[in-house]
C-alpha cells in the first residue's frame, strides 16, 4: 500500500501519460493520484482498473472515469457529457453538475452528483447506481434496465421512458413519465434503498428517504401487442 | 421421382403452374402483394424477418472484368504470385489487424445466432487468417478463444460492454448503422431470450427486446471524435477502431467518419442481412451496395485518405467475382454475413421436411427471428443448436472463403495484377446503364458514363 500522493499537472504533463499511469496500476490497490489543471480535458481518469483513488481540481470534458472498474474517481469541479459512462464498479463523485448522458450504460458501481445534472442521466443503466442531489433533465433513465437512481430535486419531462427493471426514486417534482413508467408504491424494502444509497452517497443526515416516490416500469412494452401502437 | 414431382412435394409452384387462358396476374398487386395485404389485415402488425433485401438491385453481377489482352499482360494462373494480403487500421493503431484474405466475418450476435455456430466462424474464418465479429449481445468466451482475430462492436444498446472484452478485442467497431436497416435499431423476439441470453444482455427473459437506435452518450461526428478518442485512451491506442455506417448519404458519412478519426470505415450496402427486423426497413432504406463502395471511395480520395484509411464493403457479397468487383472499385477489404451462414448450412436442401414442417422451403427460409432453424444456426433452442457441428460448419466456413479468394485471384491474374489491390475501376465495365451510372464505370462497348 502506497500513502505517497502522485501528481499529474494536466498543463505540463498530456493526458495520455497519466492515462498509462492509472492504467499500469491495473491490479494494484492503495495508490492516491491527484490530477490538476485539467482544463475541461476529455477522457480523464477512464478505463481504470484499480483499487485506487483519484482527485481531480477543476472541471473535466466528456467521459471522465469511463467504464471504470473499482477506482474512487472525485471530480472537484464540473463533469461534461458521459460522465462515467459504462461503468462497472467503484465510486465516480462529482462536487458540481454533470452535463448530458450520466453514468449512460453503467454495469455497476455508484455515481453521486452533488449538483444537477442534463438530459437523458441513466440512460440505458444496467445496474450502475446513481444518485443526484440537485435535479435531472429530461428523458432520464430512458430505457434503462436495471439499477436505481435517487433524485433529490425535480426530474424533467418523459422520466424512465420505455424503461425495463431499474427503479428510479424522486423527492421533488417530476414534469412527466415517459412510454410505460409508473409511480409504484413505496414499499419497506426501496425505503431501505433510499436510505442506503443516500447514506453512501455521504448525504443521509441531510435528506430523508421518506420524501421520495418510487417510479418504474407498467411492463406494457415489455411483448409487442398491436393495441400498444400507439406507445412503440 | 420428376423434379416437377419433387418440387410439389416440397410446396414449389414452378412458373406457369395454375395458368389458366384469360387469367392475368396484376403486376401491381401480385400473389406476393396480396398475400401480405392479407396478411396484415389479419395480424395487425409489420412483418418481421432475417435475411436481407430480396428486390432485383443493380449489383456487381452487372459489371464485368476486362481481362489482359494486347496492351495489358495477365499472370500465370497459379504461378505467378497474386497477393491477398490486407492491412487494417495502421492510421493510429499500434496494432493493426493483419488478415490473409480479404474477406471478414460481418457483426453478428450471439443471441441471433446459437453458440456453436458463433464457435464455427471463428473456427473457419481463424482456418484461413481473417477476422469475425461479435454482434448486439456481447462477446462470448467460445467466440473470443475460437477466433484469432475478433472485432468487438460498440452498439447503441451496449449490451454486454465491458473494458476487459474491449481490451481482449483485436479491433473495436462502432455501428453507426447496417445496411439492412439504417436508422433503426437491433431486434430480438422473446423465445430468442434464453436464460444466457437475457444474463448478458441484462433484460428480463422472454421479452421481445428492442435495442437502442441511437447511441446512448454520442450525438453526431463531433461527439463521435471525442468518443474514439476516449476509446483510444482506454485501450492504450492499441487497437484499431472501425466505424461502420448503412448505405445512405454515404459520401458524408464516410467523409465524417474519417474526421472524426475512424482507422477504418465499413460500408454495409442495402443488401446486406439481418438477424430480425421489420420487412419494410429491409427492402425500402438504404442504397444499393454497387453505388455505395464508388460514393465511399471517391469521399476518400477526396480527403486523400484512401488506402490510408481502409474500406470494407458488405451487403450482397457471394462470391469471388462479387469480392474482386468491389476491390475493384477501390474497398480494401469485404465482408459476408449471409453467404457465411449458407456456408454453414442454412437453408440447406438435406432440412427440406423440416423447413416444409415450420411453413417455408430450402432455398426460402428467412425466418430467423422466430429461433426455430432447423440447422441450428439462428436458434437459441438447445436441441437444435446442438445438431450443430461447429467443426464442421468451420470446415465449411473456411472452403467456401479460400473458394471465394482463389477465383478473386483468378480474376485478378486474368486482369495481370500481382496483388488483388492492384484491380481498379479501369479493368471494369457496366452491362447496364444503371449500374454504370452507380459505378461510373462506361456501358460496355462505349465510352459512356451516365451521369458524371
Amino acid at each position: 500500500m502506497s500513502t505517497a500522493v502522485a501528481a499529474f499537472d494536466l498543463a505540463e504533463t498530456p493526458l495520455r501519460a497519466l492515462n498509462q499511469h492509472l492504467h499500469d496500476l491495473a491490479g494494484t490497490s492503495g495508490a492516491q493520484i491527484r490530477v490538476s489543471n485539467p482544463s475541461g480535458a476529455h477522457a480523464v481518469a477512464c478505463g481504470i482498473d484499480a483499487e485506487i483513488e483519484v482527485d481531480i481540481d477543476g472541471h473535466v470534458g466528456y467521459y471522465c472515469a469511463g467504464m471504470n472498474k473499482l477506482a474512487t474517481v472525485r471530480v472537484h469541479g464540473n463533469a461534461g457529457s458521459g460522465l462515467a459512462e459504462n461503468m462497472m464498479s467503484g465510486l465516480v463523485v462529482v462536487d458540481g453538475s454533470a452535463s448530458q448522458y450520466c453514468a449512460a450504460t453503467a454495469h455497476g458501481g455508484l455515481v453521486v452528483v452533488h449538483g444537477d445534472t442534463s438530459l437523458r442521466c441513466g440512460i440505458s443503466l444496467k445496474g450502475g447506481e446513481i444518485v443526484v442531489r440537485g435535479s435531472v433533465g429530461g428523458n432520464s433513465m430512458f430505457m434503462a434496465q436495471a439499477g436505481a437512481l435517487v433524485v433529490c430535486g425535480d426530474a424533467g419531462e418523459a422520466l424512465g421512458d420505455s424503461l425495463y427493471e431499474a427503479r428510479i426514486y424522486v423527492r421533488g417534482s417530476v414534469a412527466s413519465l415517459g412510454a410505460d413508467c409508473i409511480e409504484k408504491e413505496m414499499r419497506d424494502e426501496h425505503l431501505a434503498q433510499v436510505a442506503d444509497l443516500l447514506e453512501r452517497a455521504g448525504i443521509g443526515e441531510e435528506v430523508d428517504a421518506g420524501q421520495f416516490r418510487r417510479y418504474g416500469s407498467a411492463r406494457d412494452l415489455y411483448t409487442f401487442k398491436i393495441d400498444n401502437a400507439g406507445a412503440y | 421421382m420428376t423434379w416437377q414431382e419433387k418440387a410439389a412435394k416440397a410446396g414449389w409452384t414452378p412458373p406457369g403452374a395454375g395458368w389458366h387462358p384469360g387469367l392475368r396476374e396484376s403486376y401491381l398487386y401480385d400473389r406476393n402483394v396480396i398475400a401480405e395485404i392479407q396478411r396484415a389485415a389479419r395480424e395487425g402488425i409489420y412483418d418481421i424477418r432475417g435475411f436481407g433485401a430480396k428486390r432485383r438491385l443493380p449489383h456487381f453481377d452487372d459489371l464485368l472484368f476486362l481481362g489482359a489482352s494486347m496492351s495489358r499482360y495477365p499472370l500465370e494462373g497459379y504461378r505467378e504470385r497474386c497477393d491477398t494480403t490486407v492491412t487494417l487500421g495502421a492510421r493510429h493503431a499500434e496494432k493493426p489487424l493483419e488478415l490473409k484474405i480479404p474477406i471478414t466475418i460481418a457483426g453478428m450476435s450471439f443471441g441471433a445466432l446459437s453458440a456453436p455456430a458463433k464457435e464455427a466462424l471463428g473456427r473457419g474464418a481463424s482456418e484461413v487468417g481473417t477476422s469475425t465479429t461479435t454482434g448486439d449481445g456481447g462477446m462470448t468466451p467460445e467466440e473470443r478463444g475460437h477466433s484469432k482475430l475478433l472485432v468487438y462492436q460498440l452498439l447503441p444498446s451496449r449490451y454486454g460492454m465491458n473494458p476487459d472484452d474491449l481490451r481482449r478485442a483485436d479491433a473495436i467497431e462502432i455501428v453507426v448503422g447496417q445496411g439492412a436497416k439504417p436508422g433503426g435499431g437491433g431486434m430480438l423476439l422473446g423465445h430468442k431470450i434464453s436464460d444466457r441470453v437475457a444474463e448478458m444482455r441484462t433484460l428480463p427473459k422472454g421479452i421481445d427486446q428492442r435495442s437502442a437506435c441511437r447511441h446512448p452518450d454520442w450525438n453526431g461526428p463531433d461527439d463521435l471524435e471525442i468518443k474514439i478518442g476516449e476509446l483510444r485512451e482506454l485501450t492504450d491506442w492499441q487497437k484499431p477502431i472501425f466505424v461502420k455506417v448503412g448505405a445512405t448519404r454515404t459520401y458524408y458519412d464516410v467523409a465524417l467518419a474519417v474526421k472524426s478519426g475512424a482507422d477504418v470505415v465499413v460500408v454495409d450496402g442495402m443488401q446486406g442481412g439481418t438477424a430480425a427486423t421489420q420487412d419494410v426497413f429491409i427492402e425500402h432504406v438504404g442504397i444499393p451496395t454497387l453505388p455505395a463502395v464508388r460514393l465511399a471511395v471517391e469521399a476518400l480520395q477526396e480527403l486523400d485518405m484512401h488506402r490510408k484509411v481502409q474500406l470494407i464493403v458488405s451487403g450482397g457479397i457471394r462470391s469471388g467475382a462479387d469480392v474482386a468487383k468491389a476491390l475493384a472499385l477501390g474497398a480494401d477489404a469485404v465482408s459476408i454475413g449471409v453467404a457465411a451462414l449458407i456456408a454453414l448450412g442454412d437453408n440447406a436442401p438435406e432440412l427440406e421436411p423440416e423447413y416444409e414442417r415450420i411453413g417455408s422451403s430450402a432455398g426460402y427460409y428467412d425466418d430467423w427471428q422466430a429461433g426455430r432453424d432447423p440447422a441450428g444456426i439462428s436458434t437459441q433452442e438447445p436441441e437444435l443448436a446442438a445438431r450443430f457441428d461447429p467443426e464442421l460448419g468451420g470446415r465449411r466456413l473456411a472452403n467456401y472463403l479460400r473458394c471465394m479468394t482463389l477465383e478473386c485471384q483468378t480474376l485478378a491474374r486474368a486482369c495481370g495484377k500481382s496483388h488483388v489491390h492492384n484491380l481498379e475501376p479501369e479493368d471494369l465495365v457496366a452491362l447496364t446503364v444503371e449500374a454504370a451510372a452507380m459505378a461510373r464505370v462506361p456501358l460496355a462497348g462505349t465510352a459512356w458514363i451516365p451521369g458524371g
